[in-house]
């Protein structure tokens, strides 16, 4: 089973012969690159083109976040699965406003269906489902933009009513975050969103063609498409598990007059309960098999895929269990 | 349009073998939505491949489109296929015999034999292409142009879908 590796410390990556080994000031050590699914480097990373060699050669991307702790960037090897026919179609179907728009409303749906799951988890009443509802009115995807901003500002003022004293999150602050509850968010998105790069590497399909988000926005829009239907599983509901049970207390943020971060420690706890996640098991109903809720991401890019060639109508990711 | 004896042959011998398989996999193939890196069977073969036969010179590719495992040359020109099961009988000898075709109608050669070799069942099976064989191999090349040209076809759910690397795609 291939994992992904996540680089807390500064240090050196090389390659010797077959083998990648991660240099740190505590010493060498191997990283088989057969185990290896994506690398997520937090800290100052050198490495040698010898590595990216290899790297490119397995297919491994490596996601690089910067000191903050935020995404700045992939090395997204070059691509070896594609598809002209798809790329076309997937084109076609941004191209094609009613088609766009499809695609966009069925993502704000599968968010919006998520987040009632989430806070209906802690019981806490909310609009979200008729808020949703005006997308039947949306004729243009900034309509349908402005119906997912409402029910998300609505989702984040309901998620006070789950956290704790001390830990409340006030609003959603951005690009800096000011509380510890906004950092976690940004923090655990910026993770979702490379999670979703490394899953679409994996497909046909082309990530810098999106239908929610407009393709100039980001360079890799798609995964943001995809990202708002996992964000709350994957990033909200980890926060409250973690924050509920003081996993993560104040030691764990670095908080300064006007913003605040988690630090390395808070970081590296975080990171662990993710993974730990991305790896947790579910029976799938329609598969009849167990997969991991990583593999519910690529599931979805798969559906998009089937979609696009208009095999089967696309159903947005919703949690059912 | 080409005329028939101008027509070279496109096919490629992985789509040979997935018109006996499924026809929802050999669409997807041949528009290159193509899943096999990630199938366990398929790495097993290649580790299969590797380890097996090891003083003969292997992966005889040919305009892209075919590819031998290994071949003897000698009086006749053997071709050989290894495979790890024999379930797939049918696909497995047409994909061979498609080689064999093949080579003749456009490299002109002639007096070829084909094995297909089952290591691990310790079996090799020979291969002949007959004249009959001939005319069921252009009627299959011209059923796999109009599946490939045709528009995908519903998976219909057998027992070897399980082992598919398609299944999560077709399925989900």
């Amino acid at each position: 089973m291939k994992k992904n590796y996540y680089l807390m410390s500064d240090g050196l990556l090389k390659r010797k012969e077959n083998t990648l080994y991660f240099v740190n000031k505590d010493g060498k050590k191997p990283i088989p690159i057969n185990k290896i699914y994506s690398i997520y480097a937090y800290g100052s990373l050198t490495f040698s083109s010898q590595s990216v060699h290899l790297l490119a050669k397995e297919g491994i991307p490596i996601h690089f976040f910067n000191y903050y702790g935020f995404y700045d960037g992939s090395f997204y090897p070059r691509e070896t699965l594609l598809s002209g026919d798809l790329l076309v179609k997937q084109v076609e179907h941004y191209l094609n406003p009613g088609k766009r728009l499809w695609i966009a409303k069925k993502f704000i749906e599968g968010a919006a269906g998520n987040m009632e799951k989430v806070l209906g988890y802690y019981h806490v009443q909310n609009g979200i489902g008729k808020t949703v509802k005006d997308l039947t009115l949306s004729s243009n995807v900034t309509e349908a933009m402005n119906v997912e901003a409402r029910m998300r500002s609505e989702y984040y003022s309901k998620m006070d009513e789950i956290l704790p004293d001390g830990f409340k999150m006030e609003g959603r602050s951005r690009r800096p975050p000011e509380n510890m509850v906004n950092a976690l968010i940004s923090f655990g998105n910026s993770m979702v969103y490379s999670t979703v790069i490394s899953e679409i590497y994996n497909t046909q399909l082309n990530p810098t063609i999106s239908y929610l988000h407009e393709p100039f926005e980001r360079r890799y829009s798609l995964a943001l498409d995809l990202s708002e239907m996992f964000k709350p599983i994957l990033v909200d509901r980890l926060i409250f598990y973690m924050v509920n049970k003081r996993m993560l207390t104040e030691d764990d943020f670095e908080q300064k007059v006007d913003y605040c971060i988690l630090n390395d420690g808070g970081r590296k706890k975080f990171i662990k309960e993710y993974d730990e996640r991305l790896k947790k098991t579910i029976k799938h109903r329609e598969l009849n098999r167990k997969v991991s809720y990583r593999r519910l991401i690529r599931l979805e890019a798969y559906k998009l895929i089937k979609h696009i060639l208009g095999t089967q109508e696309y159903k947005p990711f919703v949690m059912w269990w | 349009m080409l005329s028939n004896s101008e027509k070279h042959l496109q096919v490629r011998g992985t789509e040979i073998n997935y018109y006996f398989i499924c026809k929802t996999k050999l669409w997807l193939f041949s528009h290159n939505i193509q899943m096999e890196q990630e199938s366990e069977s398929v790495s097993m073969g290649k580790q299969l491949h590797k380890k097996s036969y090891g003083r003969e010179k292997k992966d005889f590719t040919i305009d892209n489109l075919i590819s031998v495992d290994f071949i003897r040359r000698g009086e006749t020109l053997e071709l050989h296929e290894v495979k790890k099961s024999s379930k797939m009988e049918d696909a497995h000898r047409y994909q061979l015999l498609y080689y064999m075709y093949y080579l003749k109608k456009e490299k002109g050669i002639q007096n070829i034999i084909g094995f297909i070799d089952y290591p691990k069942l310790r079996k090799k099976e020979k291969v002949e292409l007959t004249e009959s064989e001939e005319k069921s191999l252009e009627g299959i090349i011209e059923g796999i142009g109009q599946i490939v040209h045709g528009t995908i076809s519903k998976p219909e759910k057998k027992k070897i879908c399980r082992k598919c690397a398609y299944y999560e795609f077709c399925w989900v």
